[in-house]
């Protein structure tokens, strides 16, 4: 059901069945790696390409996801999945081995939201009794395909950040136990014009003031309706530009209760990853692994989850263009 | 050792420009490097480089400015030599040991590691 402007509720309250997770051994040494399923020694996972490595870390995911939550493959019904890859090569590979019917969507690090929010709408509209959704990303073959070759070792300001290398994904289904989908709301491009891809945080901040704005004007809620409202990868400097602008506009909201994945999947005094970790996997992992976790355990009863992504390509920035941002928020209750 | 002092300090400005020019004026760092370059055919140009070289000894000979300077410096000395043509073939003359360990070992390194990540 259509909720204000840009917001859907999602009555039938889709379940998320089970969720699953996997990373490499950076994301290891840091603060969620309980929350980890599948942790992985090496960045290449055995593999000759850092984009062969992140498929498998993605199939991975989607494979425990399924196993945990003890459903055959021939019984899910779709399989949404998005990742940082040209042409999402690795969302592709993955539903060419899963054989699952397939919708490949691209919202860069925003994807994990975005599927989550189509699985949503599929069930609750569709009644499609399981739909799987997922997001990867790899550090290495991000930095290759959006910054600089790897080996070439180019400076970063203290604004970039570190993409993660690992993989989630969620099942959800009609019927079930488990954290339920209430709602979402997609996002619209806002573009501040700010062009350098050193510093994604203040380019997407914007665009996720502007959904989490959108989603309470929607909703009809205040922000304490919510234990934990999260943003996916703005990083330490995003999260800032962010928080202060919701405060100026007159939102009541404070620093315990909106956090950052990005601030949280690495340890920031021992890791060196400058303004925090970026990337699909991202919010993928903290949002799936850590606080669906949390929520199975009681601790959290209700969460807003706003992925947040910039849709530049290498040529773009190349040409000049500024980076168009968007974040997709979705709400998720226990 | 006074050499050795002006070297530390002449080779740290050179990065230091460097520096500015990625963080203050966002040049990328293949920019910033052709930036350097181009500055170290222009001051060599006008004579300048030579005597910075005298004065900072490694301080200014092993900055990239200097690739630029010996690029300059070839291409004029072939100039004098063999008239306009020199230009062209002397342009890597000096550099050519420079360029070619590039090229030998870079290919070196892809036999042994994977080239392409």
């Amino acid at each position: 059901m259509v909720k204000g402007h840009q917001s859907f509720i999602f009555e039938s309250k889709p379940v998320i069945l089970a969720s699953a997770t996997s990373a490499g051994p950076f994301e290891a040494q840091g603060p969620l790696a309980e929350d980890i399923d599948l942790i992985h020694d090496d960045i290449y996972l055995g593999q000759d390409s850092f984009e062969k490595a992140e498929k498998l870390m993605l199939e991975g995911a989607a494979v425990k996801t399924m196993e945990k939550a003890g459903i055959n493959k021939y019984d899910v019904g779709l399989f949404i999945s998005g990742d940082l890859m040209n042409q999402i090569i690795s969302s592709s590979f993955t539903a060419r081995t899963i054989g699952i019917p397939y919708l490949g969507i691209f919202g860069a690090c925003s994807s994990s939201m975005e599927g989550l929010s189509i699985a949503a709408a599929y069930v609750d509209g569709q009644k499609v009794k399981y739909v799987l959704t997922g997001a990867s990303s790899h550090n290495s073959s991000a930095e290759k395909q959006f910054r600089y070759p790897n080996e070439y070792g180019a400076q970063k300001p203290p604004t970039a950040q570190w993409t993660v290398t690992g993989a989630g994904a969620c099942l959800l289904s009609t019927q079930g136990n488990g954290p339920k989908v209430t709602g979402a709301t997609i996002g619209r491009i806002v573009d501040m014009g700010i062009s350098d891809p050193f510093n994604m945080g203040a380019a997407m901040a914007p665009a996720a003031v502007d959904t989490i704005e959108a989603h309470f004007r929607d909703m009809e809620i205040e922000p304490d309706y919510y234990d934990i409202i999260v943003t996916g990868d703005l990083g330490s400097i995003g999260h800032k530009i962010t928080l202060d602008k919701l405060i100026e506009n007159g939102m009541r909201i404070s620093e315990k209760t909106y956090k950052d994945c990005g601030m949280m999947i690495y340890d920031s005094k021992k890791q060196q990853v400058f303004a925090g970790g970026s990337g699909c996997a991202c919010s993928a992992i903290t949002v799936y692994g850590h606080f669906l976790n949390r929520m199975r355990r009681g601790e959290i009863k209700k969460m807003l989850a706003v992925a947040t992504g910039a849709l530049h390509s290498p040529l773009s920035y190349q040409q000049k263009e500024s980076i168009p941002c968007i974040a997709h928020a979705v709400a998720i209750e226990m | 050792m006074e050499k050795i002092i002006w070297a530390f300090i002449v080779g740290g400005l050179i990065c230091v420009v460097g520096q500015i020019m990625m963080d203050v004026f966002k040049l990328t760092p293949a920019h910033t490097m052709s930036t350097l370059v181009v500055v170290g055919a222009i001051l060599g140009g006008l004579g300048l480089y030579e005597p910075l070289i005298k004065f900072a000894g490694a301080g200014a000979t092993v900055p990239i400015c200097s690739f630029g300077n010996s690029l300059l410096k070839g291409a004029l000395q072939e100039l004098e030599q063999h008239g306009p043509i020199g230009v062209l073939t002397g342009i890597f003359k000096l550099t050519s040991a420079g360029i070619s360990s590039a090229i030998i070992f870079g290919f070196i390194a892809s036999l042994i590691f994977k080239p392409k990540g």
